[in-house]
């Protein structure tokens, strides 16, 4: 036991005293989460349109008052001919013209329809296409509010509510994300070059010639990042908690006893990576490339998962953070107990198992 | 025997590092492996330190043997590799403590061990090893191999591009180590240190030239060496080698190693030759055959 503290104290050494590891470590996990946080969003506010108005009546200006009235656009500009809502795109500002036809008000009460034009500049179709819902919801409202009183004979009126994130708050999607990819990259990637490191520098050479079993070097390099990494879920969770305002529903030591499972589960893959890498390059390669890649594409953080093709929809269910988001979202967004995820969980045990199987099998415990 | 190794032979894909390699070192004894660079030493030490499995042959270790008992020769070893391997982010004293923990040992315990060594490095133990000179990173690293009192301690070429004082130093430590009854078993590029060695074995190409004292391997020595020196070294080789007469010539220092085909060598004949190639300040003298004489005729 003394010689595994020992061993332990050596890798905190090690590690406190590598300004790049520490930057990795502490930095990288409030860089990311302020970025996702902040920058990186679907929701659409303020956003730049024109208008233009061919019957320029009461119904009209009613409708645009209801649109520049409410905080997600912003009417820039007024235009008088077809000719120039192309121009105006073209400038980039303006991300939406309405073009309200002939006669609005009139063709409405005579023919009880009338029409309006939403031309939206798709280079970016996300936006697009949130514009467009914006808008037509806005529209229905208005139609709604006129309508009242007026029996129709029969009527569909949908009534929709978000549950869990009812303001559609980008940040709660990626937080969980943010919170996989640092765990998975500080575990899998810090482990990993740790001991690649040991074997560039020789010191492993002197390792293996010791009373050390290869089971408590491994042990003794992954105690630390254990911690480590619990540091820093935690930190993401303050942050989103404080900064996003995002609730934690579900149970707080429910959500620390899945991170560290995940935690766990990505050491294990670190191991792996560096019973097959020689060097701490080749392991900060296959972490990047292997790792992170697959968790930001299929992994359903960012495209989700459903609308993937048939063949990458199979795929994605190798990925070990694919079963840790549905987990943690689950925790966090939807207050779920251990009775919804268990499946997701016993997946990530099985996963667990799977690599520190591998991994104690392919340890060398001499040079080659 | 504290080592034994019969019929070791080892491959690296298609090269063979070693061949058939045979020798036995006594307890106590301070046994050198002498040979160029690539002849096969730093394999020899990896498979006496159970880190590389030999292809054939067999070899103990302190009485273990080095494939069944590996774990038993792990504990019971002292190794330095060839290269510096220790953690050049921890001080001195934090490398020390861990290969001292690591063993289940403690400083203290072993203190009289190193204490000759550790003294010297000592001033500079909150330094972190990475910014040690090159004589003090081997002393280090020979403390780290002695902390847990090993019965056999195996050096890798441990005097590599370490200056001559150093180099001395670290050899008048080996021979105090000896005294405490420790086998060392040592590898060096350099012959001058051979003669430090209680028995050395000659290696070429990953086979053994010869075993045996230093001096009975210069005994062995079949032809008198004679210095030679003149004004134009390159020019001096360069006519030996045309000379007639010639068995080898190879340079030595500010001289040359002469020897003659024949048992009757007269030293005004050879010096009349030079003079005639155009050489002048040429000096010839009866010279003591030494190590690097032995290896280069072993060689040959």
């Amino acid at each position: 036991m003394k010689r595994f503290i020992g061993f332990i104290k050596k890798e905190f050494y090690h590690i406190f005293r590598d300004r790049r590891s520490l930057f990795i470590l502490f930095g990288m996990p409030i860089a990311q989460i302020l970025l996702f946080g902040f920058a990186i969003t679907n929701e659409i506010n303020n956003v730049d349109i024109a208008i233009l108005d061919h019957s320029k009546d009461a119904t009209t200006e009613e409708i645009i008052n209801k649109i520049s009235a409410s905080k997600y656009f912003t009417i820039k500009q007024i235009i008088v001919r077809e000719a120039d809502i192309e121009t105006v795109f073209k400038k980039g500002k303006i991300k939406a013209v309405l073009n309200f036809e002939k006669d609005f008000s009139k063709n409405l009460i005579k023919e009880q329809k009338a029409t309006i034009q939403i031309i939206t500049d798709a280079t970016d179709p996300n936006t697009a296409n949130s514009i467009t819902n914006y808008i037509n919801a806005i529209l229905q409202n208005y139609q709604q509010s006129k309508n009242k009183g007026i029996q129709i004979d029969y009527q569909i009126v949908p009534q929709t509510r978000m549950v869990y994130n009812p303001e559609l708050k980008g940040v709660f999607m990626f937080v969980p994300g943010v919170m996989t990819i640092i765990l998975m990259l500080v575990s899998a990637m810090m482990t990993s070059i740790s001991i690649t490191r040991e074997k560039e520098l020789g010191t492993m050479e002197i390792l293996l010639v010791s009373p050390l079993k290869p089971f408590q070097v491994i042990i003794g390099k992954v105690v630390p990042y254990i911690f480590l990494s619990l540091v820093n879920a935690t930190v993401i969770v303050l942050l989103s908690i404080f900064i996003f305002k995002m609730p934690v529903a579900g149970s707080l030591f429910l959500l620390g006893a899945e991170s560290v499972l995940f935690i766990i589960t990505s050491l294990a893959l670190g191991i792996l990576i560096s019973t097959i890498a020689q060097t701490q390059q080749a392991a900060m390669m296959i972490s990047l490339m292997g790792l992170m890649l697959p968790v930001i594409l299929l992994s359903g953080f960012i495209f989700p998962i459903a609308s993937m093709p048939i063949p990458l929809q199979i795929i994605s269910n190798i990925i070990p953070a694919k079963w840790f988001i549905i987990i943690i979202k689950g925790i966090m967004l939807k207050g779920v107990g251990i009775t919804y995820v268990w499946k997701e969980t016993l997946i990530l045990i099985g996963m667990t198992l799977f690599f520190i199987g591998i991994s104690v099998k392919k340890y060398k415990i001499r040079l080659e | 025997m504290s080592i034994s190794l019969s019929n070791i032979s080892k491959s690296y894909k298609k090269v063979k590092a070693v061949q058939d390699i045979s020798f036995d070192v006594n307890p106590g004894e301070l046994f050198g492996l002498i040979g160029p660079d690539g002849a096969g030493k730093t394999t020899i030490f990896r498979i006496l330190t159970t880190l590389l499995i030999p292809d054939e042959g067999t070899a103990k270790v302190a009485g273990f043997d080095i494939v069944a008992d590996y774990k038993a020769i792990r504990s019971s070893v002292g190794y330095m590799p060839g290269r510096f391997s220790l953690y050049q982010d921890l001080t001195v004293e934090e490398n020390l403590s861990f290969f001292a923990t690591i063993f289940g040992t403690t400083i203290e315990e072993n203190y009289d061990l190193i204490e000759d060594i550790y003294v010297q490095i000592a001033p500079f133990k909150n330094r972190r090893a990475g910014k040690l000179s090159g004589g003090m990173k081997q002393k280090l690293a020979l403390c780290c191999a002695l902390i847990h009192k090993p019965k056999v301690l195996f050096l890798d070429e441990p005097t590599t591009g370490v200056d001559p004082v150093s180099r001395k130093e670290f050899w008048e430590m080996l021979k105090r180590l000896q005294k405490k009854g420790i086998t060392i078993l040592v590898s060096t590029p350099y012959m001058d240190e051979a003669a430090l060695c209680d028995r050395i074995a000659l290696i070429q190409n990953g086979a053994i030239l010869d075993i045996d004292t230093p001096k009975a391997i210069v005994s062995k020595f079949p032809k008198t060496i004679y210095n030679v020196g003149a004004n134009n070294m390159y020019k001096l080789i360069q006519s030996l080698q045309d000379y007639e007469h010639l068995y080898s010539v190879f340079p030595f220092g500010e001289f040359v190693h002469y020897t003659d085909q024949r048992e009757s060598f007269e030293i005004a004949e050879l010096k009349s030759y030079l003079e005639k190639a155009g050489l002048t300040d040429i000096h010839i003298e009866v010279a003591q055959a030494n190590i690097e004489d032995a290896f280069m005729e072993l060689a040959k």
